[in-house]
């Protein structure tokens, strides 16, 4: 277990629930699949109380969820500790203005997007996805955050996948995972 | 049916949450009055509130299954599941659910899309509801309804934050029953 992951009794139920499914998208990819851990209420409230637990005490004032899987775990947890919920997305989906980021994918690049009205100069925020791999899509959403003025105070994953160093790409933010794949 | 005509009318909760959400015209094409969901989840009183309107509703209807639309209706169904105990399933564009999907096409404007569900994440005879932020001409809605169906689940009712002029005074979708919070703001000068 590496410095910022969590060690609770309840992190044991909530990996047997994560299902592995090899070749997808590609061959060689081992799919960490988060389905089947909402698929049990008591795993998948185990999952959010562990965040809320440690968040609630540390005046977050904004959750930000990377689309659509940081979404599920996202907003329960803004709702929780209080937070305002700031959906981060693909391109044209958010009809006001916005600001984006590039980040990079195996070929080629995407961008994430924020509303810029929906983060003031002073939040202090948290970055949610499912799962952190090389962290590009994490380092595009901690961008837009600070762009604004906002406070990165960590970025939170139920999953991390240590072997593509992804933690070392967040500038030195805190990152916090419950369960690790190797 | 919206809430108001069943048993909360004049729940100040309702006003709060229709004051929440944002008009965008012209989006995503012209003539367009987009109902902009984010600045409600911007208001932690008034989300909290949309959520528990809808917990109330079905915390005793032993529902087991919450099933959301992607992606908007990842923002309101997770809560609605983990506050009721039921199973969170999301409904996915293609090509996005690791597992053995089943998949069903609805119409766009121009065009069609697919929704996507896993095989197995619904069991037979399971009370289902299905949340989206909006309802319009109700494709998606009935796309889901199809999917769940198909697998022999009971859709119990389809919830949605707004519901569209093209519903009003409808209380069913494909024979489901269909529960709104409150209708579009910004319409009025339309009218």
């Amino acid at each position: 277990m590496s410095g910022n992951e969590v060690n609770d009794p309840r992190i044991y139920g909530i990996k047997t629930k994560i299902r592995v499914v090899p070749d997808f998208p590609k061959k060689g990819i081992m799919f960490q699949d988060i389905t089947t851990l909402l698929l049990d209420p008591k795993a998948f409230q185990d999952t959010i109380d562990l965040f809320v637990e440690r968040y609630r005490d540390m005046n977050i004032s904004v959750v930000a969820g990377i689309e659509a899987r940081g979404f599920i775990f996202g907003s329960p947890i803004a709702l929780a500790i209080g937070a305002k919920f700031v959906p981060l997305r693909k391109p044209k989906k958010l009809p006001g203005e916005t600001i984006f980021e590039e980040y990079e994918l195996e070929y080629g690049s995407d961008r994430l997007e924020m509303h810029v009205e929906a983060v003031n100069p002073g939040d202090r925020a948290l970055v949610i996805d499912d799962l952190i791999a090389t962290g590009g899509t994490l380092c595009a959403a901690m961008n837009l955050l600070e762009r604004v003025g906002a406070e990165v105070v960590e970025c939170a994953c139920v999953i991390e996948l240590p072997e593509l160093k992804g933690r070392e790409r967040l500038g030195g933010k805190p990152l916090c995972v419950l369960v690790e794949y190797r | 049916m919206f809430a108001a005509e069943n048993g909360l009318k004049g729940d100040p909760r309702l006003e709060a949450i229709s004051a929440a959400i944002r008009v965008v015209p012209d989006f995503p094409k012209k003539g367009i009055m987009f109902q902009d969901i984010t600045t409600l989840l911007l208001d932690h009183k008034a989300f909290k509130h949309t959520i528990d309107i809808f917990v109330d509703r079905y915390k005793d209807m032993q529902i087991s299954v919450v099933a959301g639309v992607e992606a908007r209706g990842f923002m309101f169904g997770p809560s609605i599941a983990l506050a009721i105990g039921a199973k969170f399933i999301p409904l996915r564009k293609p090509g996005k659910l690791p597992g053995k999907v089943i998949s069903e096409s609805y119409e766009l404007e121009y065009g069609h899309d697919r929704l996507e569900m896993h095989i197995g994440a619904v069991e037979p005879r399971e009370r289902v509801i299905i949340i989206d932020d909006l309802v319009a001409t109700g494709g998606t809605l009935s796309a889901a309804i199809n999917l769940l169906e198909s697998q022999e689940a009971e859709v119990v009712e389809c919830a949605c934050v707004i519901g569209l002029p093209e519903v009003k005074g409808q209380h069913k979708l494909k024979g489901k029953p269909l529960y709104l919070l409150v209708e579009p703001s910004g319409l009025d000068e339309f009218c």
